[in-house]
């Protein structure tokens, strides 16, 4: 029998290691799998790479991530602390105790999706002849300088979905979803929390992650 | 010349969009500029998250806090409106089905070099989103008079490392104007 629910979020963070790579979904805050980002920090590993769009809302729901330096490298669009105060990734940027890989928001998708697709590089126009892309191989297409970005994949992706069934079939609301398909797909495990699980398949045509792509499902009813 | 705050400048990018528009709002002031459109013509705001569709900011009681813009702000959608995965946002951007986008920036040559992802502050790190993309679509660039006005007018952005070369831009006059 296929069930992909589990009970704990020890259960959901089995297999973490000190020098994991983790993808976190979520956007402005939908989407955030705060249980999930909680259970990273309760995890005692170290050497973490994060892969997620922006490392603010790591440091308001896992600060200890980042106090006690266990985020060796992020790859990010967004490493901008809310205010004029530096938050404690800022400070260890600045100091070179964090290595940041810093990526236009849509090339980050685009790079998940490929690493989730069997494709290891693909040509895009964004950010060519810019300090962004400053070493990356290039070429023209029909006269347009492109760069040539590479997949990414990753050990673990945490997302937050709204409803799910035992298959590991995923549904969102709102802007929930962002990241969340991406990172499904280009993780060897793809971990997700919802407000709900359904005893009942969800309707095929209702589904956001078809279920081949996510590994965990844990039911997160009375968290926000 | 009286200065337009922030909700002055956004009212007055949003009534130049053209009817039947598909509109890309950015963080900052341009995302407020869904708070103003013109009720006399239908166009779509569009979010790097996914919505096709933004409405007005939610009110009071309408508050989704899975529903937000590109600022992260808690929104409403428009009738027509759509939720896409981030992936799919960005295909409509870089595949050119976005007809205007509107950005914040910090400096903006006269040719449209664009330069809005790392102010260089000490201690501040920098900030790319999605706007990078962007760079090839029609722009309304919106700034708020105050120590940044001047940039506008830098013949180069010299001080600034670029997100785009030579966007085309259509700054839409948006400090001379005396209206609203």
């Amino acid at each position: 029998m296929i069930d992909k629910r589990v009970e704990t979020t020890e259960e959901a963070m089995a297999g973490i290691a000190d020098g994991a790579s983790v993808m976190i979904s979520g956007f402005g805050g939908a989407g955030l799998p705060v249980v999930l980002i909680k259970a990273l920090e309760a995890a005692s590993v170290g050497n973490l790479t994060l892969i997620l769009n922006s490392l603010r809302f790591i440091e308001t729901y896992a600060p200890r991530l980042f106090s006690e330096q266990r985020v060796s490298k992020a790859i990010s669009s967004a490493a901008r602390g809310r205010g004029r105060d530096s938050s404690e990734y800022e400070l260890q940027l600045e100091k070179g105790l964090l290595e940041l890989e810093l990526v236009p928001q849509g090339t980050f998708a685009e790079r998940m999706r490929a690493g989730g697709s069997g494709i290891p590089a693909f040509y895009t126009p964004t950010g060519a002849g810019t300090k962004l892309t400053e070493g990356k191989e290039a070429r023209d297409f029909d006269g347009r300088p492109c760069i040539l970005e590479t997949a990414i994949r990753a050990d673990f992706a945490l997302m937050r979905g709204s409803v799910a069934d035992r298959w590991g079939n995923v549904s969102f609301r709102g802007t929930q979803s962002n990241f969340g398909p991406v990172m499904a797909m280009a993780a060897d495990i793809a971990v997700v929390e919802v407000d709900e699980v359904s005893e009942e398949p969800l309707p095929p045509n209702s589904i956001d992650i078809p279920g081949i792509f996510v590994q965990r499902i844990l039911a997160v009813p009375d968290e926000r | 010349m009286t200065p337009l705050n922030r909700n002055q400048i956004a009212w007055r990018a949003a009534q130049d969009l053209p009817e039947g528009g598909y509109v890309n709002l950015g963080l900052g002031m341009p995302v407020l500029a869904a708070n103003y459109a013109p009720s006399d013509r239908e166009f779509m705001f569009h979010t790097e998250n996914g919505i096709v569709g933004v409405g007005p900011v939610a009110g009071e009681n309408e508050e989704d806090p899975d529903l937000v813009d590109a600022g992260s702000q808690k929104v409403t959608l428009r009738p027509g409106a759509s939720l896409a995965d981030s992936a799919m946002a960005f295909a409509m951007i870089r595949g050119g089905h976005i007809d205007v986008t509107m950005l914040g920036g910090f400096q903006v040559s006269m040719t449209g070099d664009l330069a809005n992802w790392d102010a260089e502050v000490p201690n501040k790190g920098p900030l790319v989103g999605g706007r990078d993309g962007l760079g090839r679509w029609r722009k309304v660039g919106m700034d708020y008079h105050g120590p940044q006005y001047e940039r506008w007018r830098a013949s180069a952005c010299k001080n600034l490392h670029l997100s785009s070369h030579r966007c085309r831009c259509g700054r839409s006059n948006l400090h001379r104007s005396r209206h609203h």
